[in-house]
Formats: structure tokens, sequence, C-alpha cells
């Protein structure tokens, strides 16, 4: 053919088929992307063949051996479903069983807005598409909102809001001085926004800081919410990993329905389930009556539709099939708490290991702080110095991911850590 | 206090999956579904196929399997074997490495994610589409950020390729223009262009330097096999130009809703193609960070397995047959019935959907009649008719030319 003629004729044989054609890449322009700063880290601690390297970079579970976990639960889920179901499109919407049963986790087992069909709920892509979905949501139908974003949050809430479309703020969130909740000026902050602003909280274990509100200050923020109007969308990642128990997680969302807020949720199985890869997870947004409900659900599926027409079937099936049986879902929560309790047991030794080496730092922080993360206070310099010197992978904002600590290598981590803050 | 959202109304029925949604609310025991592009066997069922069930049961068994996130492209040999199976095992291009591949949700999630792509990174921001396409296909651009005009492309009088229009309207597009081109199997109509119309497609387009972004959705499922379904795509690449290619594992691989699909870009050099690789991150990670493990481990299962692969043609290619021998069918019922009209496009169009033709009244007149559902443009899924089912269609079919709607 005259195609390959010409093709192999090398170069100047593709400038004659391709005629006025231009010679460089229409992508010439395109600069190298930065690397993303939470899964660049695993990408660089895989690529480090040093064998004393510790990851504490992405907040993925592990085990006491450092592996990752797939709960029993999910295991017998799978072989339950695996070879007898077809696999069809699910609706839009995705799995009205999983999707059910995921409201519950949030609204409560026998939430009377679950019964009124108040909540327009969707299974959407993990938290990261939980979120995404309602910043769309948000640009269409509030085009004049922004969003209202702590300080400091999770890195990809930036990238999400902002691909969106909708203009940030932050309110100020972390105390770096007590590395604790500056509660005052995020008071101010909320009492400051325009009334009716939209609000990012996160509704436990704060990513990455660890620091959640105790419930009486959750209190008082619900109430300064509904003096100024405003609107509250939780994005719960761990529920039952902050305190290993689903229900206490679930506490600030609790409250903010007591008080009447209608607010939305995003809610994700990666951690809790361990179903991570799967991309399982829930938006709801709480509504007025089930006609709203049902208004606001055909509007998130309208914005599903062209971004992936229709959610993966095979992580909504496990979580189904788990929280469907009364014995799996037990087993489930039995899990779930031990894996809350081994993070748990990992900060008092990681702390009890700084005291031991007599740091003249605080590390009072590690045991008060909750979930996942620890927001250790380590400068970009000192985090840099553990990567480059000792072979400890974690984000340069100091965050810590409790769960790749490990009996194991608790006291390496320790004395890296001792060794590059003692002269601090 | 009122809701924020108060004041929405109620969204339309998505034009497609709403059409199943009527179908499953009709308690009519010889209603038919013609809607949706889902494979059905004869037996009028799902079809999984034997070669993912396998698949499956390998990856069940494996206790070594866990479920931790994918990297943000995927799974990187997923993406390596899908860029094969549609450039061809040796493609200079992925040789070259000047080829990004990202996996993502179906063909949906790929258009999306390239059209994000482009909406940030090429100097252009119109895509030309054919008339007609998939519908979702303008709500996808849309929603990207592009701004989209058609071409011609069906013409309803031969019930075949405007091949003059499409050639006048791509032409007189602005140089660098993106336009989507469907691979093979074109949906809704049928209707592909031929070996020598795809070459003088490309001479136009390369020669107004205008960027082509493929839509697969059907390789293997059009004619049965897999290389003749990549032709077009493979011309373009051989001709060492750019362009992008969504492809989907939803029908020819029946993974339908483990959303199974990889966006290419192949670029002029490796470095390019490196950067632009870098770039994708950046769209995707705002998205949905990483895409699901499942889908995308059946078929890498299936293609790095070279007894499975061809398992997997097997089955491939008696389902493209099935659906051939379904048009043969309906072609002979409707001549059989004396139907009034030419209705050889019917065996001339290919891949799994015939557009009759049909008017929306018609249509309209077939679901109320006859209890049969398809889109109100007139496109029928032959993948949803078995021989018993044909009779009951032509009938309506027959019924609805002739009868005073």
């Amino acid at each position: 053919m005259a195609i390959r003629r010409a093709m192999s004729g090398g170069l100047m044989g593709r400038t004659a088929v391709l005629g006025e054609r231009s010679m460089s890449s229409w992508w010439r322009s395109v600069e190298p992307a930065p690397k993303d700063p939470i899964l660049g880290v695993t990408e660089a601690f895989l690529a480090d063949p040093n064998p004393d390297k510790v990851n504490v970079g992405v907040g993925a579970y592990r085990d006491d051996n450092g592996k990752p976990v797939v709960l029993e639960c999910v295991r017998e889920a799978e072989r339950r479903i695996a070879g007898y179901l077809n696999m069809e499109y699910l609706p839009m919407g995705g799995s009205v069983k999983m999707v059910e049963e995921t409201l519950k986790l949030a609204y409560g087992e026998n939430s009377e807005l679950i019964k009124d069909r108040r909540i327009a709920a969707v299974q959407a892509l993990s938290g990261t598409g939980a979120c995404r979905l309602f910043a769309d949501f948000q640009k269409r139908f509030r085009p004049d909102s922004q969003i209202y974003i702590p300080v400091p949050t999770w890195a990809n809430h930036h990238n999400i809001w902002r691909d969106a479309q909708v203009p940030q703020k932050t309110y100020h969130y972390y105390h770096p001085e007590s590395r604790g909740l500056d509660f005052a000026t995020m008071m101010d902050d909320i009492k400051n926004a325009p009334n009716g602003s939209f609000f990012l909280l996160h509704a436990c274990a704060h990513n990455p800081t660890g620091v959640d509100p105790t419930e009486e200050q959750w209190r008082e923020i619900s109430h300064q919410f509904k003096v100024k109007g405003h609107f509250a969308f939780f994005d719960m990642a761990y529920q039952g990993f902050a305190s290993g128990d689903p229900e206490k997680d679930a506490k600030s969302i609790r409250i903010f329905l007591e008080d009447g807020h209608y607010i939305g949720i995003a809610q994700s199985y990666a951690k809790n389930m361990g179903l991570y890869g799967q991309r399982v997870g829930c938006l709801s947004v709480l509504c007025k009556d089930e006609k709203q409900a049902v208004a606001v659900k055909s509007q998130l599926q309208q914005l599903a539709r062209p971004t992936y027409s229709n959610p993966p079937l095979h992580g909504a099936l496990i979580v189904s099939t788990i929280l469907g049986d009364p014995d799996l879902k037990k087993l489930w929560l039995k899990e779930v708490k031990v894996m809350a309790d081994r993070i748990i047991g990992m900060r008092t030794a990681l702390r009890g290991n700084l005291e031991k080496l007599g740091s003249p730092l605080s590390w009072q922080h590690i045991t008060n702080q909750i979930g996942m993360f620890c927001y250790s206070g380590l400068t970009p310099e000192q985090v840099d110095r553990l990567t480059n010197e000792f072979h400890i992978y974690m984000t340069r904002n100091g965050r810590i991911s409790m769960a790749g600590v490990t009996t194991g290598n608790v006291e390496y981590l320790a004395n890296a850590i001792h060794e590059v803050t003692k002269s601090a | 206090m009122d809701s924020v959202f108060a004041a929405i109304a109620q969204g339309p029925e998505d034009p497609i999956l709403g059409v199943t949604v009527a179908y499953n609310k009709d308690p009519s025991p010889i209603k038919l579904n013609l809607g949706v592009g889902a494979y059905r066997t004869e037996e009028g069922k799902p079809l999984v196929l034997n070669v993912v069930r396998k698949a499956e049961q390998l990856l069940v068994n494996d206790p070594s399997r866990v479920k931790e996130y994918l990297p943000i492209l995927g799974f990187a040999e997923f993406n390596k074997l899908t860029a094969k199976l549609i450039l061809g095992d040796d493609s200079p291009a992925i040789q070259e490495n000047r080829v990004a591949t990202a996996q993502c949700l179906s063909g949906t999630g790929s258009l999306r994610v390239g059209a994000e792509f482009l909406a940030k990174h090429y100097h252009q921001r119109t895509i030309y589409i054919p008339q007609p396409t998939w519908g979702n296909h303008l709500k996808v651009f849309t929603m990207a950020g592009l701004s989209v005009k058609t071409y011609r492309y069906y013409d309803p009088t031969t019930r075949g390729l405007h091949f003059q229009g499409l050639l006048e309207d791509l032409g007189a597009a602005p140089a660098g223009s993106i336009v989507l081109l469907h691979a093979c199997a074109h949906n809704p109509t049928g209707v592909d262009p031929t070996v020598e119309q795809w070459e003088q497609i490309r001479q136009l387009i390369r020669s107004k330097g205008s960027l082509p972004f493929f839509d697969s959705a059907y390789q293997g499922f059009a004619s049965g096999s897999l290389d003749a379904d990549a032709q077009s795509v493979r011309m373009f690449v051989a001709d060492g130009g750019e362009c992008f290619i969504a492809q989907s594992y939803a029908k020819n691989m029946g993974l339908y809703g483990e959303r199974v699909g990889a966006l290419s870009i192949v670029c002029k050099a490796a470095d390019v193609a490196s950067r632009v690789e870098s770039q994708l991150k950046l769209v995707i990670r705002p998205m949905y960070s990483n895409p699901p493990i499942h889908g995308a481990s059946i078929a890498a299962t299936i293609l790095k397995n070279s007894d499975m692969y061809n398992e997997w043609k097997i089955e491939l290619k008696a389902m493209a047959e099935r659906i051939i021998s379904m048009r043969k069918q309906l072609f002979d019922a409707l001549s059989a019935r004396g139907t009034p009209g030419d209705w050889s496009h019917i065996i001339k169009q290919i891949g799994m959907f015939t557009f009759t033709g049909l008017n929306s009244d018609q249509v309209a007149f077939m679901t109320k009649e006859y209890h049969i559902y398809m889109t109100s443009d007139g496109r029928i899924s032959m993948a949803g008719l078995s021989s018993k089912t044909v009779p009951h269609l032509a009938d309506a079919i027959h019924a609805a030319v002739t009868g005073s709607c």
C-alpha cells in the first residue's frame, strides 16, 4: 500500500505522505506535570531499593507485618458473588441496594429521613468521585456559590473544586502551636462568611491533621451554621476508622441532622472496607421532601452520565453482600475495630518511643489526634532528611500515615524522627 | 430553613438508558427491549463470556491478590495490552514509546478524560461530531468544556454514508479542529466508511492538520475480527500522525458494568508522550483519583494468556455472527411480509445497531401496540433480537410502516 512504502522511506517518506502537515507535535508545549504530592510518595518509595525503607505516605491500611489487608468479610463476599451474576450496566445512580445500606451507616439504621425518602443518593467513585460529583452539582445549580475549605485539608480537595470551577475560600482549622484545633478562629471564619455559604467539613478523623472537634464544639459549629444558614458538606472517608465504632464516628453528622440542617455527604469504603481500588462510595444530599429528593437524584445522574455513564459493579456488590447479611456485617464491624485499635496502639507506641529517647519536643499530639494520620509538625526540610537519610517516605507536610507504622518499624521511625528534630 | 437546592427541577430521563427504565416498567409478556446496546443470547439473556468467568475464578482464588489503589493511570499491564489491541502487536508507535495510555471508566470515561485534556491543552476548543452520533457524545464534550459542531454523516435517503457531505464539512472546518470518528460499527447508524473512503478521510484530516479522536467501542463486534475492526485507526497511526483513541471492553468482552476502557494518545515523540501522560494524571486525580481494579484485572488476565485470548476471539466472533444472522433474519422476515420500502440497509449496516429509518411516531406506535422498546431515533439493538422474536418485530415494523400512524 502507498502508506507502507512511504513509511519505509523513513522520515522523508512521512513528510511526503503528510504533505502540508506540520512536523511537530500538537503537544510540544505541554509541560511535565508535578508529581501528585501524595501518590507520588508511594511511587518514590517503590523505586527505593533500601531494605529499611518505610512508607508512611499514602493512607492505605497495613497490618502489623506492613502488608495490605483484604478483610475476611470481603473475601467471603467475593466468594459468594463470583461466578453467577451477570455484569450488566448498573443504573446511572448505581446499586440501589448498596446505596440503601450506605445511607444507614451515615444517617442511622432507623433514620426517619431514609424512611421518608428525603435523601437523594447515588453510588459514586469512592470519596473522590462523590466530592467531584457534588462539586459539579454545586457548580450547575448554585453557580454563584463558593466552597469554604479547611486549612489544611486533603490536597485533592482543592483540585476537585477547582476542576469543577467552583471558587474556593479557606477557613482556619489547624492550630500549629498547639497541634490541635483553632476553634476560636474557625468560629470567627464561620461567622464572617456570607450567609448561606457552602462549607466542606471532615466528618471525623480529619485528613491530614487527625484533629477533630469535640462533640461540644460540633454542637456549637452546627448552631452557628444554623444562624448563618450555611450548607454543610461532609467528607466522611474514615467512618469506623477513627474510634473503631462507626456510630460514634458519625456523631458530627447526627448532630447536624438533629439540628435540622440539609446536608450533603461523601462516603467512601476505600479504607473502612479496604476496597481502595474498587472505587466504591456514595454521594447523598438531604432534601426537604421525597419530591425534591427525586429531582435532585435525577440531576446527579445527569452529571454522572457524561463522566462515566454508570458506576462500577464489583465493589458495589461486595458492599451490599456484606452489609445485607447480618453475620457478614458483624464480621466487618469486628474487623474495622481491629484496624482502628491497631492504629491507636501504634500511636501510643510511637509517642512512647519518642519520649523514651528523651526528645525535647512534646509528642502528645500523636495520641490526641485521631484516625489514620498524624500531623507530626515536621517541617518539609525535616521530612526530606527522613527520606534521604533514613528512607522514610511521607508527604512533605509532615503527615504520617499511622497505618504504615508497625511494631517492626516503630522504633526505627522514632529514632529517625528524633534524629532530625533533636536540635530543633 | 429551606434546602439550598429547593428550586431544582426534575432532570429528563436519559434517552438511551431511559428506554430500559420504561421497558422494565412494562408488564407485557411479549415486551422486547431493543434499546440499550447490551448483547443478549438467543434466549434473550445477558451473557458473561466463559473466558471472563475463567479469569474471574483465577482472580478470586488467588490469595495474593489485594485491592490496593491502582496508579492514577490504572493498571500498567492492562494499558500496554489494550494499546496493542487497537494499534497492533508490532505497532511502531508502541515500540517507539509514543503512546500515552490511561485506564479509564469504559468508553464514556475515556472520552471524558480525553476531552478534559483537550480543553486544557489543545489550541482548538471545537470538536466535530458526526450527524447523528451516540447521544452521550454531546454531553461528554460539552461538560468537558469543548464546543461541539457536527459534520454530515448519515444520508437518510440512501440509509448509507453521506460521503460528499462529510468531506465538505470536514474540509470546511478550521485547520486543527478536533474530529470525532467512530472506529467501526458507527453508533447509531451502523454505517461505516469503506477502506477507500477511510483513506480519503485520513488524507483530508491530515492535510488540514485536524486532530482525530477515535471512539472504538465495538472492536471485534463489527466484523468478528479484532484486526479488521481496527483498520481505520491503524491507517491513521501508520502515517505517523497524532490521534486520540477511546476504547471500551463493555461489549466485546461483555464487561459492561465493570467499566473497563482506556484512553490512548498517540504522539509524535516519546518525550511528548511522557509529558502528556503526566498531565493526564492531573485530569484524572480530581475526577476519581484512580480507576476501578476488578474489570481491568479480568481483561488483562485474558489478554496476556494466549489460550484465553484465543478463547475470547472465538466467543467474540460467535457474538458478532449471531448479530449478523439476526440482520439476515429480520431482512428476510420483512421481505416475506412484503413490507413496503427498501430494507437492505438492515444487512448492509454493521455492528450492534440498525438505524431502521423509522420515525418517532412509528417508534411510539411500536412501543404502545407491540411493546417494543427502542430509542426514538429508530435505532434498534440487533443484539436484543432472537430467532423467536424476529417475527414479532417484523410484524410491528410492518404495521408501523403500513398503518395510518
